[in-house]
């Protein structure tokens, strides 16, 4: 994913020659095909966020349409007030590519895991904050990047993985995508979820329908705007909603459908339960799926959380 | 504590200490208490410090069309220290880029005229009033010219308090790297910060060793004085080197109103009494 995104932006760089990259201090070599073929639209910089970001603005004042590049943490936390008002403020077509989203970097420790990176991207003004589940969709959201008049963020997964998404479903920045064929209308569950976590999403209502139980999965790879529209649709015909996200359960996935049933659903809210990084730092290194395990978002996690809840309620 | 540097410039200081002001200055100051005194509020002290940077720029050297605020080929003017923009709305009005009866709506609901520059006001380059962000931002405009051929300049005004801000030297770095040449910054130094003495607060100096270390050609001056404002900019421009520009205008906070000067009670009054424009106004003349 995370590869199939700096090549998108070399195509599209080849395709529009408002197309900047912005990296601070990557990989050696990094899009190096593209520096040798524009090597006057290709800028690796140092260790310095807040000017880069700050610098983005200033070419996207002038007309271009810069990518800048960093891990999720550094791109999101430590620039913060530049992101605010240097890009929102001023609403340009600035893309923040955020490496590693979640717990991507769960070697590396919590200085390095971005879960809060949806929340704190989509409390801003204008922001578009976006989470693709595997490297086939993100060609498509790069793409449709390239004319999208306002700042985006693009969170990363860990690159090499399973590709679920399917181009005949469609991509529109702010749709979310029905993942199960047969399962667009009532359900007893609704799963709804963002980033790779619709992967296990996907996987858990296999398991699931396998038993008989009615799954609908949407896959909801723009966080904001947020498809209320189908969100709201979706969890009036379903028993039971269950949101999952590689992301604090704190204004995140979770968050975004609770504010989008509270103020538009008519009648009462069907019970929803949140899945994903409680409110709390990473106590553990290993790796992304032992952390997901760990917290009861994997598959096998989201499975027995939904039979539980399901038993639940039927008593 | 005054920094060996601080001192160095004692006669300059003094100097700029006793600048006078002809009358396009004065008029200029009028305008800006004209906003305040129809706003009720306003940053006073940051704003009258930088008058004649801001004149000199405008009047003889920054390439501009009020009649098209948005000219491609314009040079380009940050006000990174936002919070001196009652100069920089003086100096608009004054040119044509907005009615200067706007002047008279500062601050009010439906004005577009904020406490702060935004980018709704005809001229404004920017939203600025958070800190350290006008240089990076400057340097991405900058950038952007040479990617595209074009001559335009950027000119970027900072506060001597807000270069503490550490962004304000990573931009510098990142400028030295790019060598923009393009690029000017500008300090408008002061020496008083919100709180007190820059020496105090957060001292800086030696601050024209600091921007020649990061690759700036730098240049001092009088930051009161017309003619030695038009001669720096001037050397500025005959300067044919590939490294950005660096220009420490000494000022006095507050300047033209003998009781603001130097006196960190006028840097923001939302209170402006009866007796208090008296004194600005027989420090300006209506």
């Amino acid at each position: 994913m995370r590869k199939r995104s700096l090549d998108m932006v070399h195509t599209l760089a080849k395709r529009d020659e408002r197309v900047v990259f912005i990296g601070s201090d990557l990989s050696p070599n990094l899009l190096g095909e593209m520096k040798k073929e524009f090597p006057s639209r290709y800028y690796m910089e140092g260790i310095a966020e807040a000017n880069v970001i700050g610098m983005a603005a200033g070419m996207a004042m002038d007309g271009f349409i810069p990518y800048v590049n960093t891990i999720a943490t550094f791109i999101t936390r430590r620039c913060y007030e530049q992101v605010a008002v240097d890009l929102c403020l001023h609403d340009l077509p600035v893309r923040l590519i955020g490496n590693g989203g979640g717990y991507v970097y769960a070697p590396l420790g919590p200085t390095h895991e971005a879960i809060e990176d949806i929340a704190i991207m989509r409390a801003l003004p204008r922001m578009t904050v976006t989470a693709v589940c595997d490297a086939e969709e993100m060609t498509r959201l790069m793409d449709a990047t390239l004319d999208w008049p306002h700042p985006v963020y693009i969170r990363l997964g860990k690159g090499g993985d399973p590709v679920i998404s399917k181009a005949e479903r469609g991509f529109a920045i702010g749709k979310a995508i029905d993942m199960i064929d047969g399962e667009t209308g009532a359900s007893d569950v609704l799963l709804i979820a963002t980033g790779v976590a619709t992967t296990q999403a996907l996987k858990a209502a296999g398991s699931l329908a396998a038993d008989g139980i009615r799954c609908r999965l949407l896959h909801v790879h723009t966080v904001k705007p947020l498809d209320a529209d189908a969100i709201v649709d979706a969890a009036g015909q379903a028993k039971l909603v269950v949101t999952v996200e590689e992301h604090s359960v704190v204004g995140g996935l979770g968050s975004a459908v609770l504010e989008a049933l509270s103020d538009r659903l008519t009648g009462a809210l069907p019970p929803l339960k949140r899945l994903g990084i409680p409110d709390k730092f990473a106590e553990h290194y290993g790796s992304q799926a032992k952390l997901m395990e760990s917290f009861r978002f994997d598959a096998k996690g989201i499975d027995a959380t939904v039979r539980k809840l399901l038993a639940e309620l039927r008593r | 504590m005054i920094h060996k540097t601080a001192s160095k410039y004692a006669t300059d200081l003094d100097l700029v200490q006793q600048a006078t002001l002809d009358d396009r200055s004065r008029h200029l100051r009028r305008l800006i208490f004209r906003a305040i005194e129809n706003g009720g509020r306003g940053h006073i002290g940051p704003a009258l410090s930088l008058v004649e940077i801001i004149r000199v720029l405008y009047d003889d050297f920054l390439r501009h069309d009020p009649a098209k605020p948005k000219w491609r080929e314009r040079d380009r003017f940050i006000l990174s220290k936002g919070h001196g923009c009652l100069a920089l709305y003086a100096m608009l009005a004054d040119r044509g880029f907005f009615d200067v009866g706007e002047l008279d709506r500062f601050c009010h609901f439906d004005s577009f005229l904020g406490g702060h520059p935004e980018t709704v006001v005809p001229g404004v380059e920017a939203c600025t009033g958070a800190l350290g962000h006008g240089l990076s931002i400057g340097l991405g405009m900058a950038l952007a010219a040479r990617m595209t051929g074009r001559d335009s300049k950027v000119y970027v005004l900072m506060g001597d308090g807000e270069i503490n801000e550490g962004s304000v030297w990573e931009a510098a770095a990142c400028a030295d790297k790019h060598r923009l040449s393009n690029l000017t910054a500008i300090i408008d130094y002061n020496k008083i910060q919100s709180a007190g003495s820059v020496f105090e607060i957060q001292n800086m100096e030696p601050l024209t060793d600091k921007w020649t270390a990061f690759g700036f050609r730098v240049f001092e001056c009088n930051g009161h004085d017309v003619e030695d404002l038009r001669q720096v900019f001037r050397d500025a421009a005959a300067y044919t080197g590939d490294r950005p520009r660096a220009v420490i205008c000494h000022t006095v906070k507050g300047k033209g109103i003998p009781a603001a000067e130097n006196n960190p009670d006028w840097h923001h009054k939302s209170d402006l009494k009866p007796a208090e424009l008296q004194i600005v106004r027989s420090a300006l003349g209506s």
